[in-house]
């Protein structure tokens, strides 16, 4: 029979499963392996939720926490939370379902296919529905989703007072009253965060110089909630998106252009279940599509050395690599350099996901903010320009290039650099 | 336990206020809930769970929108829903307190919650005033209520970080200044559950009362001066710093 024990909570000899026995010779090492038995019920309790079947697909190779961007600042990784769950963690009440970014980098990788981008929603869900603990800054930013139709939650009636800056007509579909090429979706955080009024700004500059026949909804406009559905919060979600897709129908248009990578995602990926199935790009998408026309227009030269950093939801969830960076490199004096994580592994901002509004919780359980690492990464490049092309990055990586000691890079959206080199420096 | 909790729906000031006469223009701002009324509701629905009855939440409608307010309440646990049709947004606190004193008079409470003040007027009467009307005692600034049988062991806070606890009898008017626990997130979709199941009981608003106060004229306040950025080096910030404090006679 088997040789000693080796130690004391070794469970079995043998390991039968359906009849058939895998325990292995007994011989096979110097000693018995070790066979452990674990309960699968906190594993079962996620993956018998709608959505997070594939949790339980995981077979523990870890490819993912190579990748995963919470793990490089902290002990985390979709083959951890399944672990965790394995030993005792009830995933709805513990402080890791509040990490994830649904950057979806584990997911290009995982030989399984485990979706954290469809299994941390419904967890999050469960844990909301459930009445759980959720971080007070994240309830704050649904609440005012909810009440004001933003998460910043700024006054609705001034989501259009941003134009006074962009001394260029910008047309609201209303009162235009006419079918346009273009709707142009501005997103909450152009809107009326200070500097995503900028990027704003500086697109409605752009769009008049090529002369663009579009127009945005004005006071209209409403959050896409994208990023509060992947923070859990999908009644929310879809109470916003029958009101968007209501306003979308009320008027003639071709193609829609958005300002922001979730809204992209939202209208694009989500929307069609709901019934809404039209064309819609992102900015740069768009842009690169005139480059020809652009390429006069850019008379000043930006002599910079720009890093560009891919916005997890342009890039690895709707595949635009290349636009941003044609963009950019159009720009005459431009020098563009890659930091070492781009493209398909491209490093989180860490605002995806619902993490641009848990900043306070997620430093409690990470060493350093995900902008930050990404901040001292584009720094290292030698680069003294963090080009960005999702609203959500520009605060995040300006605070983060100051916390890290790299105030000598200016993070700016691809919109401002085109706009400077179309105007020269203000 | 018949728990009733007295809400305001007050104009946002996530704006800039809008001033029109000798009023806030109510027609172009917005209207929310009153921040301790939120904690009010919490601790309503906290002595709910712990010892059972029903939570019924009561306010006056201002400018017909109070609906999303009350089925938030119901949402976060509350079991009834009551509007006084005031459709009068310059109603004042006093006018209030006695609208919904009539309301509240044939409910049965044994304690009635309101928040302890308003950020629109910081009038801090409705409580004090419907517990006149009901004879009923009053405690304000109160930050945990625990109830028993008959009677309530209240915190209340005053001034300097200084607390007491004590033991009232009910029924009882409390004030409350925060909850105990910060107050509950409602899921949107429980939110849009009310709105479609829930009744909302009417009661027009009886009975007279104000404050007395005229309002002659109002304005937002005037920015006078601005934050001065000291700029340089953290040593150079520092002497600077040091330099202003001494020129204020405070160093």
């Amino acid at each position: 029979m088997a040789g000693p024990i080796k130690a004391k909570f070794v469970e079995k000899e043998h390991a039968i499963v359906d009849g058939v026995d895998i325990s292995g010779h007994w011989n096979r090492m110097f000693e018995q392996r070790v066979i452990t038995e674990y309960t699968p019920e906190l594993i079962e309790k996620i993956a018998d939720l709608p959505n997070a079947e594939s949790f339980a697909n995981c077979y523990q190779c870890a490819k993912c926490v190579a990748v995963c961007p919470v793990d490089v600042v902290g002990n985390y990784g979709p083959r951890k939370l399944y672990r965790y769950a394995q030993t005792g963690m009830d995933l709805t009440e513990a402080p890791e379902l509040w990490l994830c970014t649904t950057c979806a980098n584990c997911l290009r990788v995982c030989p399984k296919e485990v979706n954290m981008v469809k299994i941390m929603p419904a967890a999050r869900e469960e844990a909301i529905l459930q009445g759980k603990f959720v971080p007070a800054e994240l309830q704050q930013a649904f609440e005012n989703t909810a009440k004001s139709g933003n998460p910043l939650g700024q006054p609705q009636r001034k989501r259009d007072a941003w134009i006074q800056s962009a001394g260029v007509p910008v047309p609201i579909i209303k009162d235009l009253g006419r079918k346009v090429s273009v709707l142009w979706y501005v997103g909450s955080y152009p809107s009326y965060h200070p500097r995503g009024i900028d990027a704003a700004a500086a697109a409605a500059r752009i769009f008049n110089a090529l002369g663009i026949d579009f127009a945005i909804l004005g006071k209209e406009e409403k959050d896409d909630a994208d990023s509060q559905r992947l923070a859990g919060e999908k009644g929310l979600f879809e109470m916003m998106t029958e009101q968007n897709i209501e306003t979308f129908n009320k008027y003639e248009w071709d193609e829609m252009v958005v300002t922001g990578p979730h809204e992209l995602n939202a209208f694009k990926n989500v929307y069609p279940k709901y019934g809404f199935e039209r064309p819609v790009v992102h900015y740069s998408t768009f842009l690169a599509r005139y480059l020809d026309q652009l390429k006069p227009l850019l008379k000043h030269s930006v002599k910079k050395k720009i890093t560009y950093h891919d916005p997890c939801y342009l890039g690895r969830h709707n595949g635009e690599y290349e636009a941003p960076r044609k963009l950019l490199e159009a720009i005459p004096g431009v020098e563009l350099v890659e930091m070492q994580r781009n493209r398909e592994n491209g490093y989180c901002c860490g605002g995806g996901g619902g993490g641009m509004w848990m900043d306070s919780f997620t430093a409690k359980h990470t060493t350093m903010r995900l902008s930050e690492k990404r901040a001292m990464e584009a720094a290292s490049t030698g680069a003294n320009v963090l080009a960005v092309a999702c609203p959500f990055e520009v605060s995040r990586f300006t605070d983060a290039v100051k916390s890290t000691g790299n105030e000598h890079v200016d993070v700016l959206d691809i919109l401002e650099l085109l706009d400077r080199s179309m105007r020269g420096e203000q | 336990m018949n728990i009733v909790v007295a809400i305001k729906h007050i104009p946002s000031i996530a704006d800039d206020l809008p001033v029109k006469g000798n009023n806030v223009d109510f027609d172009s701002v917005d209207f929310v809930l009153n921040e301790c009324d939120e904690h009010s509701i919490e601790q309503a629905v906290l002595v709910k769970e712990a010892v059972g009855g029903t939570v019924t939440v009561i306010g006056v409608d201002m400018i017909g929108e109070l609906d999303n307010a009350l089925h938030l309440a119901l949402a976060k646990g509350a079991d009834k829903a009551v509007k006084i049709t005031g459709d009068d947004p310059a109603a004042d606190s006093h006018m209030q307190a006695k609208w919904l004193a009539e309301a509240i008079k044939g409910m049965g409470a044994n304690i009635v919650f309101a928040g302890v003040q308003a950020s629109n007027d910081l009038d801090g009467q409705i409580g004090p005033m419907i517990a006149a009307y009901l004879d009923m005692p009053y405690i304000g600034g109160v930050s945990s209520v625990e109830a028993t049988g008959d009677s309530a062991t209240v915190n209340k806070e005053f001034a300097g970080g200084v607390g007491a606890k004590y033991s009232v009898s009910m029924p009882l008017v409390a004030g409350v200044q925060v909850c105990v626990k910060p107050p509950r997130y409602a899921p949107m979709s429980k939110v849009r559950q009310m709105a479609q199941t829930a009744t909302i009981e009417k009661v027009a608003p009886s009975g007279d009362s104000s404050s007395g106060l005229v309002f002659k004229k109002m304005a937002p306040p005037v920015v006078t001066g601005h934050a001065e950025m000291i700029e340089g080096s953290s040593k150079e910030v520092a002497k600077k710093i040091v330099e202003l404090l001494k020129s204020k006679g405070l160093a």
